[in-house]
């Protein structure tokens, strides 16, 4: 077989393997962007996973389960914002504990889901444009959600760096003193950041539960939630790179497995490391540039605000 | 050699908690009407999880079921394989029962720690290889339902290309890759494996991810050494051939799945059992296959031609009966040195420490 008959088959299963991850970089950056850090991205997802998992069983629709699944995600992101900007709990801390919470809450909801199986989204077909040699299949033979997660990166953009409202969240995660001294609800726009950031995690762990691998099992997402905190580091917190680094990550990870199937003497361990690897070197990159790295990064990030202090 | 290792720690104290003080309150029930033997149960993973843990604990119902009268069970699952383990395992000693099974490769050396410090408990560890005074260990011969799958896979592949997915390259992997190659290119002397690892048990997204690399690449038939049924599904939307491992994964890919390799603890639970309570146990080895029940094929697809059916049921008589082992020499190792002589079988140790690849195998072991 010709080896170069495989770039098609691997460009295709590129973009659906960097779908969730999209996902839930995206959510997040916007969360980051508003001056606040979630490490919960991998409960969230999972949350999101299992709920539009059992809604699709349940109801037979898929436009339902994703809208659960995002609304799910939301309500777990709301019990970190409830923590840490109203009850001013570490971020850091309450992060990693609904990353843990997610886990089981997941786990136990899922109980009487494992072991049913459900049917993925349907796969567009356009004639003559699927058909395309090399860049058919990856271009115009996905699903819906491989779409829209790319459709949203153009949106979080234009919100951010083009509307009055993202300038608002910007300046929030710049400056928390001096917007609330003009007068902004920064405890308000970060609440609404922390549940977009859940809504778009669980949309990526749905994607995974409903359509990637259409079936509910324990701890599914196998830390796809973290690799979407690092994509934000990696993207300097801009959408266009998060795609990017997606891509990317998806890309190494499915040409490993190409790499291993042809039976190049590779070590497997060593190729099972490579999209981590890649993502660790980029960052190191990126960071020898410490100006860039304090330019975009949001200057709030992190740090508790209360609007009596 | 098994098993997986998952960071579920706070799953495992939980369920741990609560299985425990269920078990507990069984038996101070029946403490007082008779003396019932307390048997316990140790999982890596979820009884949920309708595979690995998911087999086991049918045996636990079996031993219920049958002698239900004369024993109370008790399971913890979600256990970690490390010191979480050791804690779980000297709990269930602490707490009255007299016979625990360790379900896991991992739980060999909190098995024997906890042996040693309740000398008048008898332990069960499946899949490991030291044993005590106390500790009798047990395992499948999976490698020979492995011959009987690579029959079937040499009669339905048309690519002549099959894909494979394991989990991580130990002997027991490795053992069931070259058992199926050589039945494989018996019936089909053109077919290849192709072999990816993916480094993991259970992870439903890479296991996909794999047998979408193995189709692209050209193969026909997916045989995964995992857990997850995520192969068969990837398979059945590909209108491919897969075969399922653990228990029986038809429901998730019909059309796709040929049979599956299924582990079947029941018969020897229940003899185990009963041997403790008849005073006859002894910490032997059991290393059982076809024959003994412990190792099974599940129900083949339907869209199988009926001569492979017959092939593969013949092929399952002779390995029950003896007439055919599953590393029959002469078998040549990827250089095409013969490693077993004709006329000889591999030997059981032989087996267990395999870290070589048959011919037909493409591809290098990850050292």
């Amino acid at each position: 077989m010709n080896d170069l008959a495989l770039i098609g088959p691997i460009l295709a299963a590129m973009f659906a393997a960097a779908t969730p991850l999209l996902f839930a970089a995206l959510g997040e950056l916007v969360v980051e962007k508003s001056g606040v850090l979630n490490l919960g991205v991998e409960g969230m997802m999972l949350v999101g996973a299992v709920c539009g998992f059992a809604v699709t069983v349940q109801t037979g629709s898929a436009t339902a389960g994703f809208l659960v699944a995002a609304l799910a995600g939301a309500a777990t992101a709301s019990l970190f914002a409830v923590l840490t900007l109203f009850l001013l709990a570490n971020q850091v801390a309450t992060g990693l504990a609904l990353t843990l919470f997610g886990v089981g809450l997941s786990a136990l909801i899922g109980q009487g889901f494992v072991g049913i199986p459900l049917d993925g989204l349907p796969k567009l077909y356009i004639p003559g444009l699927t058909d395309l040699p090399v860049v058919g299949q990856a271009l115009f033979g996905q699903d819906i959600m491989v779409y829209l997660a790319v459709a949203a990166v153009p949106l979080v953009h234009l919100f951010l760096y083009r509307t009055r409202a993202g300038l608002v969240l910007r300046a929030v995660g710049e400056n928390h003193t001096a917007a609330h001294a003009l007068g902004y609800k920064v405890l308000r726009i970060r609440f609404l950041a922390v549940l977009f950031g859940g809504a778009m995690a669980g949309l990526g762990g749905a994607f995974l539960s409903m359509d990637y691998t259409p079936m509910w099992a324990e701890n599914m997402t196998s830390g796809r939630g973290w690799i979407a905190l690092a994509l934000v580091v990696f993207a300097t917190w801009k959408p266009a790179r998060a795609m990017l680094g997606a891509w990317l990550f998806g890309g190494v990870t499915i040409l490993q497995l190409h790499v291993q199937g042809l039976g190049i003497d590779v070590p497997s361990q060593l190729l099972s490391m490579l999209p981590y690897l890649a993502t660790v070197l980029v960052l190191v990159l990126i960071s020898r540039d410490v100006a860039r790295i304090r330019l975009n990064a949001p200057a709030c990030l992190g740090k508790l605000f209360h609007p009596d202090a | 050699m098994n098993r997986r290792t998952m960071g579920k720690a706070v799953l495992g104290l939980a369920g741990a908690a609560v299985a425990l003080s269920v078990g507990m309150g069984a038996g101070m029930g029946s403490a007082f009407a008779q003396e019932k033997l307390k048997v316990g149960f140790v999982y890596v993973g979820p009884v949920s999880d309708h595979g690995y843990s998911y087999q086991h604990d049918q045996g636990r119902l079996a031993v219920e079921k049958a002698l239900g009268d004369k024993v109370t069970t008790t399971f913890v699952e979600n256990v970690p394989e490390g010191a979480d383990a050791e804690r779980v395992i000297e709990q269930l000693a602490a707490s009255g029962h007299k016979l625990i099974f360790t379900t896991s490769f991992g739980f060999m050396n909190p098995t024997l720690k906890v042996a040693k410090r309740h000398p008048d408990v008898k332990f069960e560890h499946a899949t490991g290889y030291k044993r005590a005074e106390n500790v009798a260990t047990y395992s499948g011969r999976f490698y020979e339902a492995r011959t009987v799958v690579g029959a079937i896979a040499g009669k339905m592949t048309k690519s002549n290309i099959i894909g494979y997915i394991g989990s991580y390259p130990i002997p027991e992997v490795i053992s069931g890759i070259n058992a199926f190659t050589i039945a494989l290119r018996e019936q089909n002397p053109k077919a290849e494996v192709r072999v990816v690892w993916v480094n993991s048990w259970y992870d439903p997204g890479k296991e996909a991810e794999a047998a979408k690399a193995l189709i692209d690449q050209g193969a026909d038939v997916i045989v995964q050494h995992t857990d997850s049924p995520a192969p068969i599904q990837t398979a059945q939307e590909r209108g491919l051939w897969s075969v399922g491992q653990s228990s029986d994964m038809t429901r998730f890919g019909p059309k796709s799945h040929l049979t599956a390799i299924v582990e079947d603890w029941n018969g020897y639970y229940v003899d185990r059992v009963k041997a403790v309570l008849d005073g006859t146990w002894k910490p032997i080895d059991t290393w059982g296959g076809i024959s003994t029940g412990m190792v099974e094929l599940a129900p083949y697809n339907p869209a199988i031609p009926a001569d492979v059916v017959k092939l593969a049921d013949q092929i399952k008589a002779d390995i029950v009966s003896g007439k055919r082992h599953s590393f029959q020499g002469p078998v040549k190792d990827q250089s095409g040195k013969v490693v077993i002589p004709e006329g000889k079988h591999a030997t059981d140790e032989q087996i267990l420490k395999m870290d070589w690849y048959v011919e037909g195998v493409q591809g290098k072991v990850p050292k």
